[in-house]
């Protein structure tokens, strides 16, 4: 017994037994559940979240907190809905509104690593500079970005599989192997276990941390891209909120909001778990109000279990 | 009379067996000294003590009766108290509140606080413990001997009776340290016991009745403090004799390899030194004269002006990593907070200056890292169950074996070490020791911050004496004297 509690927390596996018996349930509760459209379905859903949430998990793995993510994620969407009218190469389109992703990531980075603001002000402020930068860029109207080759980033398959999954599933793969098995990765870590220790390891802790931030910000620019895709158009108010939901699939995927634990594996177990819960309580119609009380209680429950467990193995 | 009796306490941690039978036997007003190395179970027994772990077998017996506390608010309501190292103080709150916190209903009336009462009532205690400061002042503003002073008026408001202190005096000044002697005496006078965790031999013999040793999780034995010298506990402690407490192996000394002209920052003042290949290089000096300053400013830690010249570098480095690009590793002040991550395992933690070298384009080589780790475990001889495990579980000695690893895979050509022993056991300071005289040995110079000055004057070749910011003295090895170093420490010079 001892031996399996270590083998569950070694290799954080509780957050993926959770997303197990939430989907055992839920295809006991209803007979639409496990079937594989729905299961696609969801998944695809998820991929938007789990984009933003692994790029949040870098920032969270070295101690800082990135609330802007939701906000780059419109502005991309909506340079790429605007360049479209112009621009005829679909590539040319993601890669530009990915890089503005990456500017606007950057720029929280230069203001937490270089401005020494702290991350959760620095990215509050930004979330709300975005936004206007956004609205004032799409004059608070959608952009219509109807383009059938665009159409296939968010919306197409590849044989049975969305695109997006695709994208998802590549995304955590690189970030997995990033974080567990280069240099770059354990320097992460290691400013979130502690900062000076690291920078007197002769890491130099500013570049990493400003590095973590665009790379929340490139995966916010890709998601913008993926949603626009797939709604063809851009809303200036696109992801509202989404910051949050992309912060509880990391804490529900075991990585510390002190910094220096956890990992993008979890991450994305813990977004499906979001999705599941949504989907599931979709099926069975619950409504909207109640939907949201039991996201939250199961937040709280997964989080207070994990804490317990941690507590006890000490 | 007997007020503490601990028979045959056991303990495990999954894995490790902490503790193994140990007696403990404390005299109403008596000053017992707990003694052994780290890991020899002397924290595991006061955390059992005070109720922070639960025994797995054996007996306390207090004050005649049985009793077995669950958790420190019990074992405080038993009259038992213990100062942790890291106080237990919070800054930004008055001292008053401090002695008075969780315990503020004895002075106020439906939630409502009367503090001028409290205050008069803190202020008795304070005065008791010699602490001359207002009783409103900020926990923040006091410096650590008026911290420690505050944690001790605290015990005694909660009519304490038996006093554990661990390492009361690491922190404190000489001044400092006798006040605090006076205050532990008069407590024992008073009739309050006292158990003394203390690494340092002279001052069980100043203060202490009796000593307990205890060894390897085992007891060893009590002996009256009279009847026993430093030698003998040492054996003790460490179940050999000690051949030499300072095994100094004077190595070959070379040429010129740092020169620091002219440092100049907020806490340096035209600071200029030099270490040769081969030597060892004292700093000695109070608690803030600048000498972490110094080598931090080295080490490209902190800024700073002036020229430094280091090989064919000349200039100052503005990050560590250009430090190590060089060849200068530091073992820093504090290892918990500097040395080490210790949420990492040890493995990680002994990889981290030197990821790049077992890399390639960025790509870790997992079976080089492991077999690094097994080389600088074996080498160092760090005591471990596996490499993956947390760092924070080594015990002091351990640790500071970690961050010595961590430098030596880089192959230094300059180590800097601020106060390498402070916190560690007798066996592991002279293996410190020891690792020293090989580092010198093959040509690397060695720039050893110290505040034991029998530490200092037994492994350096010179030692720069330095006093608020300014070196204000320079001996060789064979003029030093204590005497002459602590002139030149509290402000007179050579």
């Amino acid at each position: 017994m001892k031996k399996l509690k270590y083998f569950i927390q070694r290799y954080n596996i509780g957050p993926f037994i959770g997303l197990l018996v939430i989907c055992i349930v839920l295809s006991i509760l209803s007979d639409r559940f496990l079937t594989v459209s729905n299961l696609l379905n969801v998944t695809r859903q998820v991929s938007i979240n789990a984009l933003l949430a692994v790029g949040l998990t870098f920032v969270i793995i070295t101690g800082g907190i990135d609330l802007s993510v939701g906000s780059t994620l419109a502005l991309a969407g909506a340079v790429a809905a605007g360049m479209l009218s112009s621009v005829t190469s679909v590539p040319l389109v993601v890669f530009y509104a990915c890089f503005i992703g990456l500017l606007a990531g950057t720029f929280n980075g230069l203001l937490v690593a270089n401005g020494k603001i702290a991350p959760f002000i620095a990215t509050l402020g930004t979330m709300t500079l975005f936004r206007g930068i956004t609205l004032i860029y799409t004059e608070g109207r959608p952009i219509r970005a109807v383009s059938d080759t665009f159409y296939q980033v968010g919306g197409g398959y590849i044989g049975p599989i969305p695109v997006p999954i695709i994208i998802m599933l590549l995304v955590v793969l690189v970030a997995w192997y990033v974080l567990k098995n280069m240099t770059v990765g354990r320097r992460i870590y290691a400013i979130g276990g502690n900062e000076e220790a690291a920078r007197l390891s002769g890491i130099k802790t500013n570049s990493y941390k400003i590095l973590t931030y665009s790379v929340s910000g490139l995966l916010a620019g890709l998601a913008g891209v993926i949603l626009t895709s797939r709604l063809l158009s851009a809303q200036p108010t696109a992801g509202m909120g989404y910051e949050l939901n992309a912060i509880a699939a990391v804490v529900l995927g075991g990585t510390s909001l002190t910094g220096g634990i956890g990992g993008v594996g979890g991450t994305l177990v813990g977004a499906l778990i979001i999705g599941v819960l949504n989907n599931g309580l979709n099926l069975m119609n619950v409504s909207s109000f109640y939907q949201q009380a039991v996201k939250g209680i199961v937040i709280l429950l997964a989080v207070l279990i994990d804490q317990r467990s941690r507590a006890g193995n000490k | 009379m007997t007020l503490l009796q601990m028979k045959g306490i056991s303990k495990s941690f999954p894995g490790a067996k902490v503790l193994d039978g140990v007696n403990l036997e404390v005299k109403q007003g008596e000053i017992h000294a707990l003694l052994g190395e780290n890991g020899a179970g002397k924290s595991t027994l006061m955390k059992i003590l005070t109720g922070i772990h639960q025994k797995d077998a054996g007996e306390i017996i207090y004050d005649g009766k049985k009793i077995t506390p669950t958790n420190p608010k019990e074992a405080e309501n038993l009259g038992i108290v213990m100062i942790h190292q890291e106080f237990n103080l919070v800054p930004y709150i008055s001292a008053a509140e401090n002695i008075y916190l969780g315990a503020e209903e004895a002075f106020s009336k439906m939630g409502i606080v009367n503090w001028k009462a409290l205050y008069n009532s803190a202020d008795k205690y304070l005065q008791q413990v010699g602490l001359n400061i207002y009783p409103g002042t900020k926990v923040a503003d006091l410096n650590v001997g008026e911290k420690q002073l505050v944690e001790i008026a605290k015990a005694l408001s909660r009519r304490t009776r038996l006093l554990i202190m661990d390492e009361p005096t690491a922190a404190l000044t000489e001044r400092e340290t006798k006040r605090l002697f006076e205050i532990i005496k008069n407590l024992s006078a008073n009739g309050v016991a006292i158990i003394y965790i203390s690494h340092r031999m002279e001052e069980l013999f100043a203060v202490c009745h009796r000593v307990t040793v205890l060894r390897d999780g085992k007891y060893i034995a009590t002996k009256e403090i009279a009847e026993t010298n430093i030698d003998e506990l040492v054996s003790l402690m460490v179940g050999r004799q000690l051949s030499e407490r300072f095994p100094k192996k004077p190595a070959e000394i070379g040429e010129v390899i740092l020169q620091v002209k002219n440092f100049r920052n907020k806490y340096l003042h035209d600071v200029s030194i030099e270490v040769r290949a081969g030597e060892v290089v004292g700093l000695a000096g109070l608690m803030g004269a600048g000498r972490s300053e110094l080598v931090r400013a080295i080490f490209g830690a902190d800024p700073v002006e002036g020229k430094l010249v280091f090989g064919d570098f000349s200039g100052t480095f503005k990050h560590p990593s250009e430090a190590i690009k060089k060849g200068i590793a530091m073992v820093p002040e504090d290892r918990k907070d500097q040395g080490l991550i210790l949420s990492f395992s040890v493995r990680h933690n002994l990889a981290l200056p030197t990821l790049h070298k077992r890399a390639v384009m960025g790509n870790i080589n997992y079976r080089q890292e492991k077999e690094m780790t097994r080389r600088q475990v074996e080498k160092l001889k760090i005591k471990l169950a596996t490499p993956e495990q947390e760092a924070k579980s080594l015990s002091g000695g351990n640790q500071q074996k970690v961050v010595f690893g961590k430098w030596l895979e880089a192959e230094p050509k300059l180590f800097i070490l601020d106060e390498p022993t402070r916190g560690v056991d007798v066996g592991a300071k002279v293996e410190i020791y020891n690792l020293i005289n090989k580092l010198t040995s093959r040509g690397i110079g060695v720039l050893l911050v110290s505040s034991d000055l029998e530490e200092l004057m037994g492994m350096s070749d010179r030692v720069y004496v330095m006093y608020e910011g300014k070196i204000t003295g320079h001996f060789k090895r064979d003029e030093m004297s204590d005497e002459a170093i602590m002139y030149c420490a509290t402000g007179g010079s050579k």
